[in-house]
């Protein structure tokens, strides 16, 4: 009947394009910028650092192809989504930590963080972090030894026998903690990451490059981690001064390079799914975190205090987009003329 | 005021320009029968004043504006009026049209094609000049041009831009215009400016046409009213709102119009219909159309009489050269995917993309992770990712409250989604719902 039309046409609303991104090139980004402080912890921390990191992915994507083949929900592991939170809660862990517990923070992050609340994109906090914090209230012990055996011979028969090294010796008490008491910290070593702490935390130099990967990719602003870390930086310089220590630089620099700042600041508190959506909302967001993580550092009774400021801004983040909507071009304020 | 030159947000999609930009532009001559809708234009649809039996004038007027906000149809053949009836337009509607048989004549209405001196008419013999060609916005609104010649206070007007951006993808039509009809442009551009004294001309180019940009400026350089303005390229840089604010650094919404920020924006093709309307009392009939994708055989650019069938500019091009999974009558951001191509030109078609992949087919929507691209690359600024969660559960109050009627639907968002949503086609559907019951409540007062 119609010969115009040899073949039936396709038709879809415009636009009749896509750019290249992906959810899974996005996912596969952050899991990328990650590789350096990965492998850093792994020559930090020993082999055992590896096994943690894969058992921890292993944990929560074998956790969401279950739940979504029993649910009967379309499967989603291939998006990366549950590598990346596999990955980021090993990055949190202590190197010490039995092998179980990767596990069950894994499954903690994926059912009852992510899954239960609708999936990918509905969970109102980071699963990799709210994982730690559930590990850290149920098992503190484990969870903050970071007492690495000493290893002698640096030479790999010792590496393999103990799984666990500590290449410079560091062991017991993370540069926070002993800063906390008042110890002297070394802070080259603290930059580097030839410290004490989680497998993930404790090189801001790999970090860093991760972290410019990531801006030079446009998969985060730099929004929330330049006001996160510039707040912080504030009062903790104001805290010193009222403490008596002066403008001490050597003091901030130490509260920068140590903890888990820099790696909640680049991958956690940039986390889309729980940050807000609204260019000023980041803004706020990241000075909330700057102050939470200050008063839970400074005045609290553990020496960290990201993840805890973290996961309390998750929950203030419908608040804070409710109140830093966007104005449209060409209302509010308009000058014409 | 801040000129920029640019605007905040946007995209760069694959131009895919190179297909058919060096393509001169050449004319078609129609086989069929024309066919002539009574609503090619933003308003009340025209009313016919041919009956079926007629005999029928190249440039004659077959229906007549019904309202201020409405525009001429004129026939682009001679012939015999065969049928008025419910055609198939691009958009998918059943519009009342006017069918000629073209007798390949081409017999000139009286009055047709005599010169005239812009310079010795006033603005009201102007203005009725544009009105009578039925003019619209060429650029693919089709809003009567002679509504935004005629603003509140001619004085109040500060700029007459013509919009050359042509951001759209795959489109070459305006460039080659710049190319070939410089001189028109020009002069289209000097009566506008005739009617509005405090005006200044713009012409707004992006800067991935650089023998465009020369050549508009080798023509203008003589006039003091006019300037070329180098615009970057980015999509949607030729929404009226963004080339206003690239230019003047001036912003409307959408509750404005272009005179209330002081300026008349126009495109290309539209200043050319002026300019023949004015000086060589000519309506429209013709529209330049670039036939173009990699299904099709020879891309490139025809001057196509309005009412022609668009199968016949596929053949015009040589045919497939695969078979298309997609066409689409405009560009890859906003033209619309056909599925008959048994449909006429218009005044506002600019373009016929087949594509021999229907890239969006492959792409499955996901679930939103919310990173935010949609919010950084929306030109006005709004949040698509909260539209989209009210538009699916259909709260148009909530739509509106977060200012989603804002949107433009240029497609940015979608564009740059990395889960595949498809935030566009929700806009249209709730922004139509709240025109509709905006509709209503008017009707109900």
């Amino acid at each position: 009947m119609d010969n115009n039309t040899v073949k039936r046409l396709n038709v879809s609303s415009a636009p009749h394009v896509r750019s290249e991104l992906t959810t899974r090139s996005i996912m596969g980004d952050v899991c990328i910028a990650l590789i350096p402080a990965s492998l850093f912890g792994i020559y930090n921390f020993g082999y055992r650092a590896l096994l943690i990191i894969l058992t921890s992915i292993v944990a929560c994507v074998l956790t969401e192809y279950i739940y979504q083949k029993c649910m009967k929900l379309p499967v989603t592991t291939s998006d990366m989504s549950a590598v990346l939170t596999g990955l980021l809660l090993a990055l949190n862990l202590p190197v010490t930590v039995p092998l179980w517990m990767p596990v069950i923070g894994g499954v903690f992050a994926i059912i009852i963080v992510k899954q239960l609340f609708g999936g990918l994109g509905r969970n109102f906090m980071n699963p990799a972090l709210a994982a730690r914090c559930f590990l850290l209230i149920s098992f503190a012990g484990p969870m903050t030894n970071f007492a690495v055996e000493k290893v002698e011979n640096l030479a790999l028969s010792g590496y393999w026998r103990y799984g666990m090294v500590a290449v410079d010796g560091v062991s017991g008490a993370t540069p926070l903690a002993m800063l906390k008491s008042g110890e002297n910290v070394n802070l080259l070593k603290m930059f580097l990451g030839v410290t004490g702490g989680t497998i993930g935390e404790t090189s801001v130099i790999a970090i860093l490059g991760g972290a410019l990967y990531l801006l030079a990719r446009k998969v985060i602003s730099i929004r929330i981690p330049l006001t996160y870390i510039a707040t912080f930086s504030v009062i903790v310089l104001i805290y010193g001064m009222a403490e008596g220590k002066g403008f001490d630089i050597n003091y901030l620099a130490a509260h920068l390079c140590g903890g888990g700042l820099m790696l909640g600041a680049f991958f956690m508190a940039t986390d889309y799914v729980t940050s807000p959506i609204t260019p000023n909302g980041k803004i706020v967001f990241g000075i909330l975190l700057g102050i939470l993580t200050a008063v839970f550092r400074l005045y609290g009774g553990s020496a960290e205090g990201v993840s805890y400021a973290i996961i309390c801004g998750n929950m203030l983040v419908p608040l804070i987009e409710k109140f830093t909507m966007p104005v449209p071009f060409g209302r509010g304020r308009v000058h014409n003329g | 005021m801040r000129v920029r030159n640019t605007f905040k947000g946007g995209v760069h999609p694959y131009e895919g320009k190179e297909l058919s930009q060096d393509k001169p532009v050449t004319e078609y001559i129609p086989k069929g029968e024309m066919v002539y809708p009574l609503s090619q234009h933003i308003g009340a649809p025209a009313t016919p004043v041919v009956s079926v039996g007629d005999t029928v004038c190249v440039g004659q007027r077959i229906a007549e504006a019904s309202g201020f906000v409405s525009a001429n149809v004129c026939s682009s053949v001679s012939g015999t009026v065969k049928k008025i009836e419910p055609r198939l337009l691009v958009n998918g509607n059943m519009v009342k049209s006017i069918v000629v048989e073209n007798d390949g004549q081409y017999t000139l209405s009286e009055g047709v094609g005599v010169k005239r001196d812009y310079n010795a008419m006033t603005k009201e013999e102007i203005r009725a000049a544009v009105k009578d060609a039925g003019i619209v916005g060429m650029g693919g609104a089709g809003f009567p041009t002679h509504v935004k010649l005629t603003p509140k206070d001619d004085k109040a007007i500060d700029y007459v831009i013509v919009n050359g951006a042509e951001c759209e993808p795959y489109l070459t039509s305006d460039y080659r215009m710049m190319l070939e009809e410089p001189e028109k442009i020009v002069t289209g551009l000097l009566v506008i400016l005739k009617l509005f004294e405090n005006a200044k001309g713009i012409i707004a180019i992006e800067d991935n046409k650089p023998e465009a940009i020369n050549v508009m400026k080798k023509v203008s350089e003589q006039y003091d009213r006019i300037e070329v303005r180098v615009l970057k390229t980015k999509y949607p840089q030729g929404a009226e709102r963004k080339i206003i604010y690239a230019t003047t650094g001036r912003k409307i919404n959408s509750s404005m119009l272009p005179a209330d920020a002081g300026c008349v924006v126009n495109n290309i093709d539209t200043v050319i219909a002026v300019c023949m309307a004015v000086c060589e009392s000519t309506p429209v009939m013709r529209r330049i159309v670039t036939v173009t994708g990699d299904a099709v055989r020879t891309p490139q650019n025809f001057s196509v009489k309005t009412g022609t069938n668009y199968a016949e500019l596929i053949e015009a091009a040589g045919g497939y050269k695969t078979e298309p999974e997609k066409v689409i009558a405009g560009g890859a951001m906003m033209g619309m995917a056909i599925y008959d191509l048994n449909v006429p030109v218009t005044k506002s078609s600019s373009a016929l993309l087949c594509l021999s992949k229907d890239e969006v087919a492959k792409y499955a929507p996901s679930a939103c992770i919310r990173c935010g691209k949609c919010v950084e690359v929306c030109p006005s600024n709004l949040v698509p990712q909260m539209m989209k969660e009210y538009a699916d559960v259909n709260d148009n109050a909530a739509f509106e409250a977060i200012n989603g009627m804002e949107c433009y639907e240029c497609g940015s968002c979608t564009y740059i989604c990395p889960a595949k949503r498809r935030l566009t086609q929700a806009f249209v559907k709730t922004r139509r719902s709240v025109m509709e019951e905006r509709r209503k409540a008017k009707e109900a007062k």
